[in-house]
Parts: structure tokens; C-alpha cells; sequence
């Protein structure tokens, strides 16, 4: 009934070739980014935007970054943490280093600056991999946070060893501090999300992605069908960091505005980011976004439902939280372990012949 | 008939030229064990060659000489009338191997198409922003070396498969698709590690006709490793035969049936 490509024929490559194959896909795609972009920002107030939509948008755009790099490139990293430090106060360098600058340039540099930390963390993954790797980015993961810690011109010399946002904007529009309007953070971190999966997809859907998957699936295959694997593998690193950068500068300015390196980027927000790429689905644009959606929104139903509906104590819920979150993903895991995305895959599927069995 | 610098022409009319590859003494030792002895033998341009030999011969891994895999421990390999200086295996698929791996070697989790478009890597040389954009140079890429990938899949009709992953297929299938692989780089010299290993008899017929096509249509050199003796007898012009690392011969397939060494090394011989 639906998802069905019959009738939608290709009739050139460039066609095959697209995002989003199916028609009825497409115009649902289209629906989304329009709903998000011109009907959330007039609905939207402090608490949606503060507990579900900007984490969900800045976790989204370190899934996808992440994603990337052991998704699809297959090298484990538990560094993600750190890279999103280096890109909060490379942002915090440049704001208060060039406060006339537009915030956008600010939040793009910062990426870059960690596309070029994580190239350099990503050496080692020419000879080594799997769980080793993963020791290895854990690794810079310690020192990274360390070194902004140990470091007082990272932090400007303040006494508290903090950093926090001043208040920048775009175009006249107050982004972070304070007083920020709701709407224009969401925004601000939508605009980035869109162009990062947009990126995302092109980069895995042609040559750079086929030598990543190439790389991912057997090594030493690729290399001698001629995949230049230092290319490879530095790309996915720049490429990865890139995107994680830009989530910690968005995390740092427009979400929190104040941080303290060891308990914004600790090694728990690693994990936090490689469990919203497992429980997403590995090596997919859509299972980083769902993965993200996933980790945020459950803390905040369970909240909801402990605290408002049931009446239990607060703090109790914030420990059954954990708890049942915990448990929830080694269920998911279990029953399903590509993840969300393969669990909406096979819901496709179905719903091609759906209403009928055959 | 067999003329050194010009070639030959064999008893169906193919016209066989100068020498493509030669490898010169070659010696591969690991460790203590001494894979390959002192081989030397050269491979000419549009013809079929094949290595044959038992179990444990060192054919596979004169097959990884070949592409670069291994480096030989002493001799020399020239390619196209050139010394090849130590180069990595991706360096010299870019100057025209290709391979197949005995052990299928497909990236199990693309599909058909994806994993016959990596062979065109080699080719495909646009740059990182161009290619997140999607724009210009990348668009534009993409699409003719998809043209040059389609006929490939077309020449070995696998295109009702062109989408399946190809974790999903048979054997016989995942073989064809890493045939179409290595032939999308258009190599000028395409080796085959035992392409029918494995096979039923309709599916070895099916990838004898594509390995004769290929060198037929394209003029493509091909050196292969088969067990099959009556596959190797019938479609290759030449035969090195291999034994414990050394050649024990090397000639047209009707010479080598006839080798007395060859006919010890396969039926054994007495030892009395």
C-alpha cells in the first residue's frame, strides 16, 4: 500500500541515485522539514525546547558524526566526549576572541578546529583496530578533557575553571545567554542538523562512502581493489569530528551556556552517543536521528510518567530512570540488534503489501 | 609458434601479444618456510594464463605477488616493460590489476551495484566537498562510471540482483558479482583466484563462457588459479604448473598434460 515503487520509474541514473527513491517517502520527508522549520518555531516555548528538541537536535548531529566513523568506517571510537570538548571551547575561544563574528562562522570553525584534532587522534587506527582503537580514542578522550581542565588559557584564566557562552547573534538575533529566545535556538541547531544529514547522506551515498563501507566490510580487500586506506580512514575521522565538533559547540553556546569540561563532555557522554548510534542503527542517516530521538525523549517520558502521573518522589524517579532505560536497551538490543533503523526497515517492508499478506 | 617479442596467434585465431607481466626469479619466503622457489615466467598480453598445481603449491600466493599483497623476498616483477619499484596493493590496482579472492571477498553489507561501483574507485576522483554537496564534478562522476558499471552487470547478467545486499545471495551469484567487481576497474590484467571453486557444473559452464567472453570482448589478459584440470586445459592458452613452490612446467596446455614432472605431481609417483 505504501512505500511501493511501483509506477515511480527511473528514467536516468541521477534518479536511482536520490535520498529518497520512493515518491510517497519523499513528499513525507518534504513534510517533516517543513513542519519543523516553519510550524515548531511559532508553537515552541522554553521547556519543549530546553528538555526534548535542542538535545535531541545537538544529539543528533554527534550520532550522525559518529555514525559515520564506526558505522560506516567500522573504526570504534570512545572519544566522542572529548571531540565535542574540543569543539565547545574552540567555539568558546573564537566567541570571545572575535565577538563581531557571526555565530555561524563561530560553530563552523569550531568543527573544523576538531575535524583536525580528530585526524590527528585518528592515526592510530592505521595499525591498530577493533578494541584496541576503542582503547586508544578512550585515550584521548581522558587527555582531551584533562588538558582543558589543566590548561587555563583554554578557559581564559576565569577562576572557576568554567567557561561560559557570552551573548552572540545572528543577523541581530540573540542566540545564546540568557536571553535567547526559544525559537531561534531550535533554529539555529535545525539548520545545522538538516545540513549535516544532508551532508551526511551524499558523502556515504557515493565514492568517499563507498570506501568507508569498503573498509568497514574487509580491509584488506579494499586496499587491493584499491582503496587507499590512510585516505579512507582519515576521511571518516576528519569528516566524523567535523560534525561532533559543531554538536559540541552547539552544546556548550546555545544549550547549556556554561560548562565544566569533566561533567558536559565526560567519558559517560561517549557512551551516550555511541548507544544512541548502536541502539539507532549502525551505518544509517535515519537510525543517528532515531537513536538520538530514542535517548532523549525516554528520560523525559519516564519523568513524566513517575513524577506527574504516578506521584512518586523525584529522586526516586531519576534513579528507576536509569534503571529502566538501562534495561530497555539490552531488551532492544536482544530482540532487534541493527537497531531502529532496521526494525523501520523490515516496517516497510510490511507496509508494501500491506493491507494484504502476499 | 611461439615467438618472443611479438606474440603469437593460437589455433582459434586469437592473436596473442608481447609480454604484459614477467616475473623474474621470484623467491617468497616466510619465515622459514619457502613459499615460491625461484619462479620466473611471464604472462602475454590478451591471453589466458593459468597456474595450476596441488594443494600447498604456492599458487595463491604467487597470485598475491602478482598483486602486490605479498612482496616477493628476492626477483623482480615488471609490469608493462617496467620494473615495479615497492608499491601498496592499492597503488598497483591503480595501475590496472584487478583480482578475485578465493574466499569471496565482497563487502557484505552494500549492495550488488555499491560493491561493483568500489571497483571503479580506482577512477573516481573528486573531491570531498564536491562530493558532499552532490554537485558538479561528484554528479557528474557518479553517473558515467555508473554507465561503465551497468554494462558490466548487463555483460554478466546480474541485473535483476543490482539492489539485493549481498549478504542475501548464493554462492555461485556472490561469485559473479566479484567478477563484475574486479572487471568494472576495466583492468588490463585481471587475475582469478579458483573463480570455480565451489560450483555445480551449470555454474562453472556459465563462468567459463564469462571468462571467455571477457577475454574475447574486452581483450583483457587474465591469469587464473583453477583445480578444474579440464576447465584449465580447455580455456587457457598457456599453463605454469607449480609443485612444492617450485615451476615444474610451463607451456600450452598440451605439452604440460604430457610433462612427465606434471604427471608425477599429480598422480604421485612410485617410490620404489
Amino acid at each position: 500500500m505504501f512505500y511501493r515503487e511501483a509506477g515511480d520509474f527511473k528514467t536516468s541514473y541521477l534518479q536511482d541515485g536520490q535520498t529518497f527513491p520512493i515518491r510517497f517517502d519523499r513528499y513525507r520527508y518534504y513534510a517533516v522539514l517543513a513542519f519543523g522549520f516553519l510550524v515548531v518555531p511559532f508553537i515552541i516555548n522554553d521547556y519543549w525546547a530546553n528538555a526534548i528538541l535542542l538535545p535531541f537536535l545537538i544529539y543528533a548531529i554527534a550520532a550522525v558524526g559518529l555514525n559515520i566513523l564506526t558505522g560506516y568506517c567500522g573504526q570504534v571510537s570512545l572519544g566522542t566526549g572529548g571531540f565535542m570538548a574540543v569543539g565547545a571551547y574552540a567555539c568558546y575561544k573564537l566567541m570571545t576572541a572575535f565577538p563581531e563574528v557571526s555565530m555561524f562562522i563561530h560553530v563552523i570553525l569550531a568543527g573544523g578546529v576538531t575535524a583536525l584534532v580528530g585526524v590527528l587522534f585518528g592515526l592510530p587506527s592505521l595499525r591498530i583496530k577493533g578494541f584496541y582503537l576503542a582503547v586508544a580514542t578512550l585515550a584521548a578522550q581522558f587527555f582531551l578533557v584533562w588538558l582543558f581542565n589543566r590548561v587555563p588559557w583554554f578557559y581564559n584564566y576565569s577562576a572557576s575553571g568554567q567557561i561560559s557562552a557570552p551573548e552572540r547573534d545572528v543577523f541581530g538575533i540573540i542566540l545564546t545567554g540568557p536571553n535567547a529566545p526559544a525559537w531561534a535556538t531550535y533554529l539555529f541547531c535545525l539548520i545545522f542538523l538538516t545540513l549535516a544529514g544532508l551532508i551526511a547522506r551524499n558523502l556515504t551515498r557515493g565514492t568517499v562512502g563507498r570506501s568507508w563501507m569498503a573498509i568497514r566490510d574487509m580491509d584488506i580487500a579494499a586496499e587491493i581493489i584499491g582503496v587507499n586506506p590512510l585516505k579512507a580512514k582519515m576521511t571518516a575521522f576528519a569528516v566524523s569530528s567535523f560534525f561532533v565538533g559543531i554538536s559540541g559547540a552547539l552544546f556548550f553556546s546555545i544549550y547549556l551556556g556554561a560548562v565544566e569540561v569533566g561533567e558536559a563532555f565526560g567519558i559517560q557522554k561517549s557512551f551516550l552517543v555511541l548507544f544512541m548510534v548502536i541502539i539507532g542503527g549502525l551505518g544509517s542517516i535515519f537510525g543517528s536521528f532515531a537513536g538520538a530521538a530514542f535517548l532523549v525523549v525516554l528520560p523525559v517520558v519516564l519523568k513524566l510518567l513517575g513524577v506527574d502521573l504516578l506521584g512518586w518522589p523525584t529522586d526516586i524517579v531519576a534513579h528507576f530512570q536509569l534503571v529502566i532505560v538501562g534495561a530497555l536497551i539490552i531488551v532492544f538490543l536482544v530482540l532487534e540488534p541493527h537497531g531502529i533503523a532496521q526494525l523501520w526497515r523490515v516496517v516497510k517492508e510490511k507496509l508494501r503489501l500491506w493491507p494484504f499478506p502476499h | 609458434m611461439l615467438d618472443q617479442a611479438e606474440g603469437y596467434i593460437t589455433d582459434d585465431g586469437r592473436k596473442i601479444g608481447g609480454v604484459v607481466m614477467e616475473m623474474k626469479n621470484i623467491t617468497l619466503r616466510f619465515g622459514g618456510v619457502v613459499a615460491i622457489k625461484d619462479i620466473s615466467f611471464d604472462i602475454r598480453e590478451g591471453e589466458i594464463r593459468a597456474i595450476i598445481g596441488p594443494n600447498g603449491a604456492g599458487k595463491s600466493s604467487m597470485l598475491n605477488v602478482i598483486s602486490g599483497f605479498y612482496v616477493p623476498s628476492e626477483g623482480e616483477v615488471w609490469f608493462r616493460g617496467e620494473k615495479r619499484p615497492p608499491m601498496r596493493p592499492y597503488e598497483i590496482a591503480r595501475q590496472g590489476i584487478a583480482r578475485t579472492f578465493q574466499n569471496i571477498a565482497l563487502f557484505e553489507g552494500m549492495s550488488v551495484l555499491d560493491n561493483v561501483m568500489t571497483g571503479r574507485l580506482t577512477q573516481m576522483k573528486s573531491g570531498l566537498f564536491s562530493q558532499a554537496l552532490w554537485k558538479g564534478k561528484a554528479e557528474a562522476e557518479e553517473i558515467a562510471n555508473r554507465e561503465i558499471v551497468e554494462q558490466v552487470i548487463d555483460f554478466l547478467e546480474i541485473q535483476h540482483i543490482r539492489k539485493t545486499p549481498v549478504a542475501r545471495l548464493p554462492y555461485g551469484l556472490k561469485k559473479r558479482v566479484e567478477l563484475a567487481r574486479a572487471l568494472a576497474a576495466q583492468p588490463k590484467l585481471l587475475l582469478l583466484d579458483e573463480p570455480m571453486a565451489g560450483m555445480n557444473v551449470e555454474e562453472k559452464e556459465d563462468m567459463c563462457r564469462f571468462i571467455l567472453d571477457v577475454n574475447d570482448e574486452f581483450g583483457t589478459t587474465i591469469a587464473l588459479i583453477e583445480h578444474d584440470m579440464g576447465v584449465v586445459m580447455d580455456l587457457s592458452d598457456r599453463v605454469v604448473v607449480m609443485d612444492y613452490g617450485k615451476k615444474i612446467g610451463d607451456g600450452p596446455p598440451d605439452e604440460v598434460r604430457n610433462n612427465p614432472d606434471v604427471i608425477d605431481a599429480y598422480l604421485g609417483v612410485a617410490h620404489d
